[in-house]
């Protein structure tokens, strides 16, 4: 994902987003509230000049970005520690459309009638009552006004959803726990105290990085056809947290626009440092920086089972997915990328002479020629084991997974929370299934404007009913979210109530 | 004197015991530690005693070898180069024979590698950086060892380790023999040799896909033991230093301790090397007042920026005076001499203004009529040991300043131009300065601006020296005239001096006109 690697890609003004990289400085100035009843509009607007802020406006770029849906390159509203540049001495934003679904009101309707909190809380705190796991743990909030604030942390579910209700956060995203209340960072005399101690295992797979090689839609647009590429990445990950790293308790989120998180909370990828997260995340990673295809995957041979085994995976993918739907090399200009990733000037020369001569060929069928042509004897530095590896990598580049690994690699990264509405297409981050990944459809995936009519409209036919009989009726089952909307959550959640009974009966046997 | 006790008595008053009790460092086994393996994951803090000047020595010593492992770092010597270059100066300085060579020095030589490394993890927990250097640094030297180490005394201390790894069995071996082979690139003449461990004991390995992984079990060849183990002692190393750190702050209760701690950890920032007299070539040619000019083309830029000044403005500063004398007084030119050098320097301009100036900066008020001897030769005399000063140091005179020395103290004011140029230089400056001297390799000049821009100064000094002497230092290794001990990287600047002068000599001392042997710097000792 480009905005993690290139954090000024915008506006060019130095970023005003406080420590991207906490672990050295965690306890900077970075002034959040602290009383338990903050007010975001104060907080905002108590910035003096010079002084560093911790809540930002945007520039009026980014709101019509949001609303855009077509030149953000760099926003999936998915990860903050990689910030965006903002300019604080621009004027207030111009006025852009303000979809429904972002006004405070929606918001905090979503929050106080569908936000899980509840299972939200299992999930993070790993036990039905508070424990440092959730207390701890840094929430990090983007406002209304696009004012961001770090570390918010919470006793309880209860004053969490308070403090949703209150400032109505367009997103929030999740951190790390750290070793003492993140509210309390200041009041700690050594600032090398106060540290991140653990958090989830994430992963984040962002469609921009698919933009070399799919030719439906490029950018923030998806459609079915290129969502295909998230669902092998999708296949390939989970393999392969699962059965090389042993993970179990994998929560696969959509992002809420065109890509998916994977979050991973077995103890041992809570417990993991940087070093351990940046392993998983190379061992994992194939495709590095954007300019793939150049220098060549330089695969070892034979291949490391856990690229064989994607590569198997993948293979049907190729042909269908790929090949069929994408057509990369359908026009003689797209086959001439195909060209340079044959490193045989005979076969290469000799397949430049057999499209020009029939131009009009899909790539299912120049796929095909390579090895004809090849058979024909036009090989001169390649033989016919190395043609096979060549073709190899060429399905691994168009196949295999492209994360931002950046994301990965730390402990102290922040990623937008499961379950809350993506400012820029309203739609909830729900959990995916990947037992029944072909059946996830992103454009189903819900709006909250959709969510909370439903909720109305099913009021206002049960009118009927008893009050008792509605009372036994959460929001949530009012709309179509039923089938597995926190299913996912609350399983993940369950598995973890017992690994800490688990834990609990290991730590009491050690003594 | 009969008693032949490799254990002298030791005065109560000078014992630096390692009170870890005190320090609750690891759990305290109150034996004398017998050392049967060459290597040491030094996990249990020494228990013997030692006398404070052991301590000091022996963490001197093996300072000594870290900061020439350093400095192959950042000479980017390749791993072959560094071994090479390593061996003698580990020979000299922290000699540790395998079990094989049944030396009597033996027991004596893993005792002091021992403290001596105890004693600079003390002295370096204090800070983050000086931690995570030492953390590298040690580490280094460790996998150096274990490379130089016997095979047999090698597989002996890895076993004797407690690593948490299982030996990959026959049924599960012809199981997975293709994954096993392709994971770890085994060729046909590879050992089929596995072992499983926990992922996260192997993250770069795992980082590289370089292991067969099955549910969080990471299958490792066997090939990758030694590394296994390195990074497992890094890993114990720091965080026994986090655990130091957090214990420092008792040490202090210990003053006698406490100022060896803080010069050895500030050794670490500019490593240091004392003075010694053969670092004067007095015995090999005859140095007087008119001979520096000619000599002045083998000082260090320190010194020869120095000569350069006086000649220039027939001045120099206190400081820099100071330096400049002491320096003198290193190469061998005599008390006499050196009077007459100042008298001839400054007489250039003896009755200018300027010497009213000169006075002045020295003891402002003092009315002379003659300037030169109720001052400057105080001066000077005073530099030689000859009147006054602290007691202690009264017959020796100060020494000449070190490169540490020069590195650490207050930066000079304008007008002033004592210290060493690669640190009190502007880029640019130094650059102008260097070429007005003869240095006009564009690639060494950008790499000293590198060093310097990282604070390697002395790298950068010691990488002007290579340039300046390259055909000699070639010759002599190449017909190994000196011992690699005494090519070691300079850190003093009577020791460039030296160094320089025989190099541009070597015909000369080759044929017996001068000199005996090659330079010698010693480390504070
Ligand atoms: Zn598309």
């Amino acid at each position: 994902m480009p905005h993690a690697v290139s954090p000024s890609s915008e506006g060019g003004s130095s970023s005003v987003r406080e420590d991207e990289t906490m672990s050295d400085a965690p306890a900077q100035e970075a002034d959040v509230q602290n009383n338990a009843q903050p007010d975001a509009q104060d907080d905002a607007g108590s910035q003096g000049p010079g002084a560093l802020p911790t809540t930002t406006n945007a520039t009026s770029t980014r709101l019509e970005d949001m609303f855009d849906g077509d030149d953000d390159d760099t926003d999936e509203f998915s990860s903050s520690a990689q910030s965006k540049p903002q300019d604080s001495s621009q004027p207030a934003p111009r006025a852009a459309p303000k979809a429904q679904y972002s006004e405070p009101d929606t918001l905090r309707q979503f929050y106080q009638r569908l936000f899980p909190f509840r299972p939200l809380f299992q999930w993070l705190n790993h036990s039905p009552t508070p424990q440092p796991d959730f207390q701890n743990r840094e929430f990090a909030f983007v406002l209304p006004n696009d004012a961001y604030i770090r570390y918010q942390s919470f006793a309880t579910a209860d004053l969490f959803r308070k403090q949703c209700l209150q400032m109505t956060p367009t997103r929030f995203e999740i951190g790390p726990q750290y070793s003492v209340n993140p509210r309390d960072r200041k009041t700690i005399r050594k600032a090398s105290s106060f540290r991140p101690v653990m958090k989830e295992l994430v992963f984040d797979i962002d469609m921009t990085d698919y933009d070399p090689i799919r030719t439906c839609c490029s950018k923030a647009a998806i459609c079915h056809k290129c969502w295909q590429f998230i669902v092998m990445a999708i296949k390939v990950m989970d393999a392969a947290l699962r059965e090389d790293f042993g993970f179990q308790h994998i929560l696969w989120v959509y992002s809420g626009r065109r890509g998916a998180h994977a979050w991973i909370s077995d103890k041992r990828a809570r417990e993991m440092d940087d070093a351990k997260r940046r392993a998983v995340a190379n061992y994992l990673e194939l495709l590095r920086g954007g300019d793939h295809g150049k220098k060549g995957l330089n695969l070892r041979r034979p291949l490391h089972p856990h690229i064989d085994r994607s590569l198997k995976l993948l293979n049907p993918y190729f042909q269908k997915e790929v090949l069929a739907d994408q057509d990369p090399w359908e026009s003689l200009q797209q086959a001439e990328k195909l060209l340079t990733l044959l490193p045989d000037k005979s076969l290469t020369a000799a397949l430049q002479k057999k499209w020009d001569s029939t131009p009009t060929r899909t790539s299912n069928q120049r796929w095909a020629d390579i090895d004809s042509v090849a058979e024909a004897g036009n090989l001169s530095t390649l033989d016919a084991k190395k043609l096979v590896e060549v073709k190899q990598d060429i399905r691994l580049e168009y196949t295999y997974p492209r994360l931002d690994a950046e994301v990965s690699k730390k402990l102290n990264h922040l990623l937008k929370s499961p379950f809350v509405v993506h400012p820029g297409t309203g739609r909830v981050c729900v959990p995916i299934d990947v037992r029944r990944l072909e059946e996830f459809d992103p454009f189903k995936v819900p709006t909250v404007t959709e969510l909370l009519r439903e909720i109305d409209e099913w009021d206002a036919k049960n009118r009927g009913l008893g009050e008792r009989e509605r009372a036994k009726v959460e929001d949530w089952q009012k709309t179509g979210l039923k089938p597995g909307y926190v299913a996912g959550l609350l399983k993940e959640e369950g598995r973890g109530k017992r690994e800490r009974h688990e834990e609990a009966g290991a730590e009491s046997m050690e003594f | 004197m009969l008693a032949a006790s490799a254990a002298p008595r030791i005065d109560p008053k000078k014992r630096a015991v390692l009170d870890h009790r005190k320090q609750q460092f690891a759990k305290a086994q109150w034996v004398e530690q017998d050392y049967k393996h060459r290597m040491n994951f030094y996990t249990v803090p020494p228990t013997g005693d030692v006398t404070l000047e052991q301590f000091e020595e022996w963490g001197i010593a093996r300072l000594k070898v870290l900061a020439e492992l350093e400095a192959c770092q950042f000479r980017n010597k390749s791993p072959a180069e560094t071994e090479e270059y390593m061996r003698p100066v580990m020979e000299k300085h922290l000699r540790l024979s395998s079990n094989r060579s049944r030396s009597s020095e033996l027991a004596m030589e893993r005792k002091k590698d021992h403290y001596s490394h105890w004693t600079l993890r003390l002295a370096f927990s204090g800070t983050a950086d000086l931690r995570q250097r030492f953390a590298r640094l040690e580490t280094q030297l460790f996998k150096l060892r274990m490379q130089q180490d016997d095979g047999v005394e090698k597989k002996a201390f890895i076993d004797s380790l407690p690593m948490s790894w299982e030996t990959v069995g026959d049924e599960e071996k012809s199981r997975w023999l293709d994954e096993l082979k392709a994971a770890t690139s085994v060729s046909k003449t590879d050992e089929e040799s596995w072992f499983k461990v926990d992922w996260e004991k192997v993250p770069e390995l795992v980082e590289r896909r370089q292991v067969l992984m099955k549910r969080g079990t990471a299958y490792v060849h066997v090939r990758e033991q030694v590394n296994m183990v390195v990074s497992e002692f890094s890993r114990t190393l720091e965080s026994g230093l986090e655990l130091a750190a957090r214990f420092l702050p008792r040490m202090d209760e210990d003053n006698r301790l406490s100022p060896i701690l803080h010069h050895l950890s500030q050794s670490f920032v500019a490593p240091d090397a004392g003075y010694s007299e053969a670092s004067s070539i007095s015995d090999m040619a005859s140095i007087n007042a008119g001979s520096i000019d000619a000599l002045s083309e083998n000082f260090p830029l320190c010194m020869r920026n120095l000569h350069r000044e006086l000649r220039k403005n027939s001045h120099l500063k206190h400081f820099g005076r100071l330096q400049y004398t002491l320096f003198l007084k290193g190469i061998g030119l005599s008390l006499q001499e050196c009077i007459v050098f100042w008298r001839k320097s400054f007489k250039l301009i003896a009755d200018g203004n300027k010497l009213w100036d000169l006075c002045f900066t020295i003891h402002a008020l003092t009315l002379c009529t003659d300037k030169f001897k109720s001052e400057y030769l105080y001066n000077i005399r005073h530099s030689y040991g000859d009147v006054g000063g602290d007691a202690n140091r009264r017959g020796k005179g100060y020494t000449p300043y070190s490169c540490q020395k020069l590195l650490t103290e207050a930066l000079p004011s304008s007008g002033q131009n004592h210290g060493c140029p690669y640190r009190t230089y502007t880029p640019d400056n130094l650059s102008t300065l260097l070429q007005s001297v003869g240095v006009s390799d564009q690639k060494l000049l950008r790499e000293v601006r590198d060093d310097v821009g990282k604070q390697r100064y002395h790298i950068a000094c010691n990488k002007v020296f290579e340039s300046a002497h390259k055909p000699e230092l070639k010759k002599v290794q190449d017909q190994k005239l000196w011992p690699a001990s005494e090519l070691d990287t300079i850190l003093h600047p009577n020791t460039y001096f030296k160094r320089s002068f025989l190099l541009k000599n070597l015909g000369k001392v080759q044929s017996g006109d001068i000199g005996v042997d090659g330079p010698t710097q010693q480390s504070t000792e």
